[in-house]
């Protein structure tokens, strides 16, 4: 699971598009600007899942902004905001 | 010797089986449905294993850690810790798994071991995660976790045999000096360790299949597409209303005319006097207009089971985050409003799932704006003695869309209180995020279904048959004393209680265009929505005289104007009439001030909306 790719530019998984598969390189809450603290919002996205080396697929967005985004993360499907998204880098 | 009783709490990850488990073992009906975040509180129950053993096991809500970030998630965290006043720690805690999901509950499970608690690992939904061909190592898992691991069926007769002969075996050699608790909440770092760890045990027990669920993808690619999942969403809600109509009708035709039948019969049998009123008044017309809107009850709540247990809930909040966003929404709140369209109570107590306070008080604040189930009388009553049952572009039926507008009249009100709240109350503030695990579908079981049915027609009746029938002997007898004096020419109601209590009131309702009938039956609809329409069915009825049998409905379509019926709509959308809600909000708020804020503003634009209905349609001819 831990298969990072070198070459493909790092990215948050907020700016992703649908569609877009990576691979979690880092969380990184400083440049999300979410309403949680760092601490909170990095805890939360670990909790779910969110770890580095885990795969991500974007599998859907909203209407308004296209947001949320339904992300597949291995095995299972959670919905976030691009805010929080922001959060985690991707490649 | 007698053992003591076995103390179990089930704990897990959001939506892993652990009600259905608690179901499957006690044998209660507890609320099970295909989305995270369907129990809200603690549950004890008991059972007594193969071997004789009795245990009490109690269910708590899912959580992705002990951190306990909202008021549901510290339930169970004060629980396992043992925090909870007057509560022993359990003997052992059986953490539950989705068996095809398993990476954040062995995370879990990993942070719970820190707690000291004899611990077992219960792989459940067994039966789906063979089905896709997920194969687990259950020996080597438990050798790499360090404690026993079960699999389980909680939906399949037989499906906890393993469990309960595991539980027997424990209980036989349960240590009696429990280990030392050193949980105390994790850092980012160890939160990363656990659930690094958690995968390399996945890793090395788990042989995933290639195949995924393809049916939730399908499924998904329409029902979340940003427009198509949209329609469709209001598509599902439309052919609700549309249904609570159509449907019905056949149903409630049948039990009304066997009321009027009964009515009659009493009339017929029993002597004129106080004792055929009560019954015929009273009772039957009474409390028999609100019976007969039991399959409308129904049917509203097989749309609601039917999409929960599918697991469409969570979708619907997921299309719906940003278009509540913009009123100050949590996405999460949806879920809750949603489920109070059944009934405030469960919905105001669902908001248990929203961590932030100030979100979570703002859904409380609007949930009683959503339309429960008990307006439907109130709605469907004065439809249809007012609405022509006509249709208009040839399918869509007038009164199912009047129906669908008083809906949709609840739900912009609600998203313009929470604007307002948002806007005056708590200005610069944040968004709070959204984050929700989105399950795979699960085809909805029958029996579920008919059990979830089973229990809201019994207690639909039950509240028939205590609240309102208490309300109704009161109103029964406002309105039959004090009798009219020898002589008297004027309807003998016009000399009872009631007539002085609704007249007294009549100055202050007539601007809104309610007569001192509705003024009477507006107090007892206080203890439950319904009442209001048992109430103008036992005040009319006296006042029609002995041999009145006619329907309710038609006898309003001859006592009130269109504009008084629409104002009388208009007030329901809003009137706060309903204690049990109010003290659930005080409960839940912990504050009467909150309670007192609800039932004043829901007054105020109850008010306000039906003294602009009224004078409107009074202006358009209507009065
Ligand atoms: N096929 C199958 N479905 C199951 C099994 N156990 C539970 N389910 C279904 O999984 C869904 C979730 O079950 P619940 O019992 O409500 O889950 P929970 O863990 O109590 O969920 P929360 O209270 O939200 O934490 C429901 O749709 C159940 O019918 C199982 O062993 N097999
Ligand atoms: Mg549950």
């Amino acid at each position: 699971m831990t298969d990072t790719n070198d070459t493909r530019p790092h990215m948050p998984l907020g700016l992703a598009q649908r569609g877009y598969t990576g691979v979690i390189q880092q969380l990184s809450a400083r440049q999300a600007g979410s309403a949680l603290s760092d601490i909170e919002l990095e805890s939360r996205l670990i909790e779910l899942g969110f770890v580095e080396g885990a795969r991500v697929e974007v599998l859907h967005e909203g209407l308004v902004g296209r947001d949320p985004i339904a992300v597949r993360v291995d095995s299972i499907t959670i919905a976030v905001r691009r805010r929080e998204a922001m959060a985690i880098i991707v490649a | 010797m007698e053992l003591p009783l076995l103390h179990l709490a089930l704990v897990g990850t959001p939506n892993s089986g652990k009600t259905s488990l608690f179901n499957a073992l006690t044998g209660s009906r507890q609320k099970v449905a295909n989305y995270p975040g369907v129990t809200v509180e603690r549950k004890e129950g008991f059972f007594v294993t193969p071997l004789g053993r009795q245990v009490s096991v109690v269910d708590l809500p899912g959580t992705y850690s002990l951190r306990g970030r909202s008021p549901d998630e510290e339930i169970t965290r004060d629980f396992v810790l043992g925090k909870a006043s007057g509560e022993a720690v359990p003997d052992l805690v059986l953490c539950v798994a989705d068996s095809t999901n398993l990476r954040l509950t062995i995370r879990l499970l990993l942070e719970l071991k820190r707690t000291g608690r004899p611990m077992v690992l219960v792989l459940n939904m067994f039966d789906i995660a063979a089905r896709r061909g997920i194969t687990v190592d259950v020996d080597r898992l438990a050798k790499e976790l360090g404690l026993p691991v079960v699999t389980s069926i909680a939906v399949r007769k037989g499906g906890t045999a393993d469990l309960l002969k595991l539980t027997d075996e424990i209980s036989a050699k349960l240590a009696a000096e429990a280990e030392a608790n050193s949980w105390r909440a994790l850092s980012v770092a160890e939160l990363r360790a656990t659930q690094r760890e958690a995968d390399r045990i996945i890793a090395d027990c788990v042989s995933l299949p290639s195949r995924p669920d393809t049916w939730t993808a399908r499924i998904d690619a329409v029902v979340l597409h940003p427009v198509g999942g949209l329609v469709v969403l209001a598509l599902i809600l439309f052919v609700m209303f549309q249904a609570v109509f159509a449907w019905a009708q056949p149903l409630m035709e049948l039990l009304n005319s066997g009321f009027d039948m009964l009515g009659e019969f009493v009339h017929a049998t029993l002597p004129a006097g106080l004792m055929q009123s009560f019954l015929q008044n009273g009772v039957i017309s009474g409390v028999g207009s609100v019976i007969v809107f039991l399959p409308q009850i129904i049917i509203i709540f097989l749309f609601i089971l039917l999409l929960e247990d599918f697991g469409y809930m969570a979708r619907a909040a997921f299309l719906m985050d940003r278009i509540m966003g913009g009123a100050g929404l949590h996405g999460r709140a949806f879920i809750p409003l949603l489920s109070s369209f059944a009934c405030a109570i469960p919905g105001i107590m669902a908001t248990r799932v929203i961590d932030n306070k100030r979100d979570r008080l703002t859904t409380i604040l609007i949930a009683p704006l959503m339309t429960c189930s008990a307006r439907i009388p109130v709605y469907t009553l004065i439809i249809s003695a007012f609405i022509p049952a006509k249709d208009v572009w040839g399918f869509i039926n007038l009164q199912g869309l009047v129906m669908f507008g008083l809906y949709a009249a609840g739900i912009i009100s609600a998203l313009a209180v929470s604007f307002l709240i948002k806007f005056f109350m708590l200005r610069d503030y944040a968004p709070a995020p959204f984050m929700l695990e989105l399950p795979d579908y699960k085809m909805p079981r029958l029996k579920s279904i008919v059990i979830g049915i089973y229990t809201r027609a019994k207690m639909f009746l039950v509240r028939a048959g205590t609240t309102i029938f208490s309300m109704m002997v009161l109103i029964w007898f406002l309105a039959s004393f004090p009798q009219p004096p020898a002589g008297a020419t004027e309807p003998a109601i016009d000399f009872s209680l009631a007539a002085i209590i609704g007249k007294a009131l009549e100055p202050l309702l007539a601007p809104v265009g309610f007569n001192w009938q509705i003024a009477v039956a507006l107090i007892p609809g206080m203890a439950a929505r319904e009442v209001a329409v048992a109430a103008l069915g036992t005040v009319y009825a006296i006042e029609g005289g002995k041999e009145a049998a006619e329907q309710i409905g038609q006898v309003l379509a001859t006592k009130w104007s269109l504009a008084t019926a629409l104002s009388m709509l208009a007030w329901y959308i809003f009137a706060p009439q309903c204690a049990s809600t109010l003290a659930v909000i005080r409960r839940e708020t912990g504050s009467w001030t909150w309670m007192a804020v609800t039932f004043t503003y829901m007054l105020v634009l109850a008010y306000a909306a039906s003294l602009l209905t009224y004078n409107v349609a009074v202006a358009l001819g209507a009065g």
